[in-house]
């Protein structure tokens, strides 16, 4: 075998610390490595022009590249190599930036490990064995869960691109956390205003079919060919006949029925539509107040709605869909605040969440549109803002900032002044957040045009003076003073969270998430769309803390990787992935049973079981090969052998 | 149950009161509380304010002479103590620390010292005795419970129920049929030390909490710490001139209140030493008790 080295000096990065001539000198001792040499930025053009003359100058039939991690650059390689007429697994890297030159300052010692590390490389070459990928079909189908802004963009744009869009949205309503809003930062354009048309879209589009009241139970398959098994909750009224005309929510008798869209700032009826510009504008029963439901008498929406559409027998329906990408779009929840006790706890009913906030600003919710206080429907005169609660407190094991506070307690100070003109406002901050277009000027506009006033602190507590207003307690870190301010409603910026069954639907989706449920995306600033999984794209909060433009865009960009991958009509599989030596086989199903994936199934070959990879469910992971007690099944590019080998090296160094 | 026991300076001066009504509640429990013998002052403010090592040495002495009686646990009535005695405990654990202050010791601590406790949070182990005990209920009395800043804080050294709202003494007290208000500032500061540095300073943070207890109506304040009843107490009319007012509150210790429902005499409990009479309380839980029986109600 032939084997060219090239051992990379990426500018100073490595040559800093690393003698790279010496690496590349001492290279050329090793088996097989019939050239070598130290470029100066082997990734760049010229650089990859330079293997590609080594390979036909001295006839190579392998390379290895000594640079940065695999995770950078091992595609680009690959690709060089095969423009050169060898296989792409006959490539190697040794990382000897982010393992060597970024981390140890010793020259000598980093030149020695990063000679090692390059030893270690050739000798994994010297076992490799080209390998080519197979090809499958793709379903060019996609679903989107959850529909709030990020998911009706993505679902949207898909649509438009002309593929078929499964939309599943888990509350009766599309339109997520944005419906909720009564205006948008930093236009102060109404929220229902803007998102309203594309909800219509969405239920008028041809190509979109919406799953609301529904959840993804199961999901299985790969890229291009996954099943979806939908739980559609039971609504007890058949959709396809109701015409969200309201008549039973009128004359529900449940009154007290518990509002969440509202944020339980109100009450509303058992069987119920959630706000006016609904999609689908249809009712829904919620089972636990219903009269008929609960105690078997009632009937009354039976009796008057025209269509004959409450149905109070309905089950709940699994349907299943096929489809070739996912998009996870689930979106967020505010922390549970309660955790405060220094707030109340939950306790005090003028002490509200920023989004319960909304509802009583915005027009459509329980106060029409007017600021009252909830605990005696009075107007507050006096409204303090308290940020991060619930965001970048350690304390609580929250040291995220949830990103859009900041600008939405700007947005709801200057609305509280165009509520209430004379009201006062104060907003108690960390620091103020607001790097988006137009954004500093908005915060600027809510301090100088609106006369909020900015105290630069945190509250330390709030409670009732016992005269109907609120104490807020806190600190001036700017004039270095305590201040106490006497309140009449106060509204907490609480901190946002990933999405109850966030976790859940990861596992399902077999992507990773971080310590707080947030989605991961598989590079933080290179591939921040895509998952670790092929063909599961991320759109909107569910991957991190965004606002209304950062996830529209989310959307769209999720959107484009459906359409790029779906650009392709067949798909080419890793062959990286576990190969089962039916020879050694002893069918003990411990394979089967640990794999992650449920990509090894049991065959028979010649009468006897045996384990078999489905090529195309299988990631790759290699848990199966350790498992194996026989060393039957391989991972293909990792194999035991591959693996000796680069451990013998290793130790004869 | 016996009980290695530091009562700490206070207990002997400032509030003998809280002293005698400690005593006979535990005594009634049967809590023997056996004070560990030559304690001295576990240094308050002043020491840990000036030399945390030398703060350490004075309680690590206290804790020492316990851990050699063979206690498991230590019992303190007062919050300070119960701090500075976490504290010292907690840094020993760091074997600089610790050497540091054996230095001053004329011999090496024990290596493992008995967990201090609140006297409150033992008492709580015998809630269910307690109720067994008490002869009569403080039902009608409207209470505010007041553990004052230190008790509960900071949380990780003094693992005392939840940090801002701990809800042990509220638990003890509606045990004995008192009604228990939802009191915001359990949990502030009186202004403690600074009654004499700084006297405004302690009238405007104890005034406030006399204000909000007159507001919620209370019949009295209920309180854990020598300091901060001394404070709302015999500085109430301190605290009434800031705040342009004549406060008339009782501040009384939570031992003092369960003496009450267990049965002992204001004397026995050492009512009479308050600096606002309690009067009224003591008047009112007499007419209570009176009541149901002239209306022939069961008690």
């Amino acid at each position: 075998m032939r084997i060219g080295v090239f051992v990379c000096h990426c500018g100073s990065n490595i040559g800093g610390t690393v003698d790279c001539a010496r690496v590349a000198a001492l290279a050329r001792d090793f088996p097989d490595v019939a050239y070598a040499t130290d470029p100066m930025y082997t990734c760049a053009e010229p650089g990859q022009a330079a293997i590609e003359e080594a390979i036909h100058e001295y006839r190579l039939d392998g390379v290895v590249v000594a640079s940065c991690s695999p995770r950078m650059h091992e595609p680009t390689f690959r690709r060089t190599v095969e423009r050169a007429g060898l296989n792409r697994y006959m490539f190697e890297m040794a990382n000897i930036r982010e393992h060597v030159s970024w981390i140890g300052k010793d020259k000598e010692a980093n030149t020695n490990k990063a000679a090692e590390l390059v030893r270690l490389a050739v000798e994994k070459l010297r076992h490799n064995l080209p390998l080519a990928a197979s090809q499958f079909d793709v379903n060019k189908r996609v679903l989107v869960i959850g529909g709030g802004v990020a998911g009706i963009q993505a679902a949207l744009d898909c649509a438009e691109g002309g593929i078929p869009v499964v939309l599943v949205e888990r509350e009766a309503t599309i339109g997520g956390k944005m419906a909720k809003l009564d205006k948008t930062f930093p236009t102060v354009d109404c929220s229902a205003c803007i998102l309203g048309p594309k909800m219509v879209d969405v239920a008028q589009h041809p190509k979109i079919t919406l799953y609301a009241c529904a959840e993804v139970e199961e999901i299985s398959g790969y890229v291009g060919n996954f099943t979806v098994k939908i739980r559609k909750r039971a609504t007890y009224v058949d959709w396809s006949k109701c015409t969200g005309c309201g008549a039973c929510t009128e004359k529900c008798p449940a009154k007290k029925t518990p509002d969440a869209f509202n944020e339980h700032t109100g009450t509303t009826t058992a069987i119920n539509i959630a706000f006016p510009q609904a999609i689908p504008k249809k009712a829904v029963i919620n089972a636990q107040y219903c009269r008929q439901l609960t105690k078997g008498k009632c009937g009354v929406c039976a009796k008057v709605c025209p269509t004959g559409a409450i149905n109070y027998a309905m089950q709940e329906e699994i349907v299943s869909e096929n489809v070739g990408a996912i998009v996870a779009a689930t979106g967020y929840d505010l922390m549970d605040w309660r955790v405060y006790q220094e707030y109340g706890g939950g306790v005090y009913p003028d002490v509200i969440t920023s989004l319960q906030y909304e509802r009583l600003l915005s027009a459509s919710g329980p106060t029409g549109g007017h600021v009252l206080r909830p605990s005696d429907g009075k107007e507050p005169q006096t409204v303090v803002f308290v940020q991060c609660v619930g965001s970048r407190d350690r304390s609580i094991g929250r040291p995220y900032c949830s990103g859009f506070c900041c600008m939405y307690t700007a947005k709801q100070a200057i609305l509280t002044k165009d509520h209430i003109p004379g009201a006062q406002t104060f907003v108690f901050y960390m620091d103020i957040r607001a790097p988006g277009k137009m954004y500093d000027e908005f915060v600027r506009r809510a301090s100088e045009e609106y006369g909020t006033e900015y105290i630069r602190g945190r509250v330390s507590q709030i409670y009732p003076d016992g005269q109907g207003r609120l104490v807020v307690k806190g600190a001036d870190t700017l004039l270095g003073e305590q201040v106490e301010i006497k309140a009449d409603l106060v509204v907490l910026a609480v901190g946002i969270e990933a999405s109850k069954g966030a976790v859940n639907l990861a596992e399902k989706l077999r992507i990773s998430y971080d310590n707080h449920g947030f989605f991961m995306e598989s590079h933080v600033k290179l591939r921040p769309v895509e998952t670790n999984t092929a063909g599961v794209f991320l759109a909107g909060v569910c991957q991190g803390a965004k606002d209304i433009p950062a996830s529209v865009a989310q959307g769209s960009a999720a959107a484009a990787k459906v359409l790029t991958l779906f650009a392709r009509d067949k798909l080419e599989s890793d062959p990286q992935i576990a190969q089962v030596d039916i020879r050694r086989c002893v069918a003990c199903g411990k394979c089967l049973r640990c794999c992650p994936f449920g990509a090894i199934k049991e065959t028979e070959f010649r009468g006897e079981t045996k384990a078999q990879v489905i090529a195309t469910v299988c990631q790759g992971c290699g848990l199966c090969t350790s498992t194996c007690p026989q060393g039957a099944i391989q991972l293909q590019h990792a194999t035991d052998n591959q693996i000796l080998a680069e451990v013998n090296a290793l130790c004869q160094c | 149950m016996k009980y290695a026991y530091y009562p700490g300076c206070s207990a002997k001066g400032s509030s003998k009161d809280y002293e005698m009504s400690t005593q006979a509640v535990c005594r009634q429990l049967d809590m023997v509380l056996e004070e560990i013998p030559g304690w001295n002052c576990c240094g308050s403010t002043p020491a840990h304010a000036v030399d945390t090592e030398l703060s350490a040495a004075l309680c690590a002495r206290n804790l020492d002479i316990a851990a050699r009686q063979g206690a498991q646990l230590l019992l303190t009535p007062c919050p300070s103590c119960l701090s500075n005695l976490r504290a010292a405990a907690q840094r020993m654990e760091k074997p600089t620390f610790r050497q540091r202050v054996n230095e001053l010791l004329d011999e090496p601590a024990a290596e493992t010292f008995p967990e201090v406790i609140s006297v409150m949070q033992a008492i709580a182990r015998e809630k269910e005795n307690l109720v067994k005990r008490v002869r009569l209920s403080l039902k009608g009395v409207r209470l505010a419970a007041y553990y004052g800043c230190l008790m509960s804080r900071p949380a990780e050294r003094m693992r005392f129920e939840d940090p801002e709202n701990p809800l042990l003494m509220e638990n003890l007290l509606a045990a004995c049929g008192a009604e228990m208000v939802d009191f915001p500032l359990k949990t502030a500061c009186c202004g403690a030390a600074f009654g004499i540095p700084e006297r405004a300073m302690t009238a405007r943070n104890s005034g406030r909490i006399l204000e909000l207890a007159v507001r919620l109506g209370v019949d009295a304040i209920v309180t854990a710490c020598p300091l901060c009843q001394m404070n709302l107490d015999l500085r109430q009319t301190q605290a009434g001139r800031a705040f342009e007012t004549r406060f008339h509150m009782p501040v009384i210790y939570y031992t003092q209140a369960l003496g009450l429902a267990l049965g002992f005499t204001q004397r026995e409990l050492g009512l009479h030493k308050l600096a606002v009479s309690a009067e009224g309380l003591l008047n009112k839980l007499d007419g209570l008790r009176r009541a149901p029986a002239a209306e022939g109600g069961q008690s």
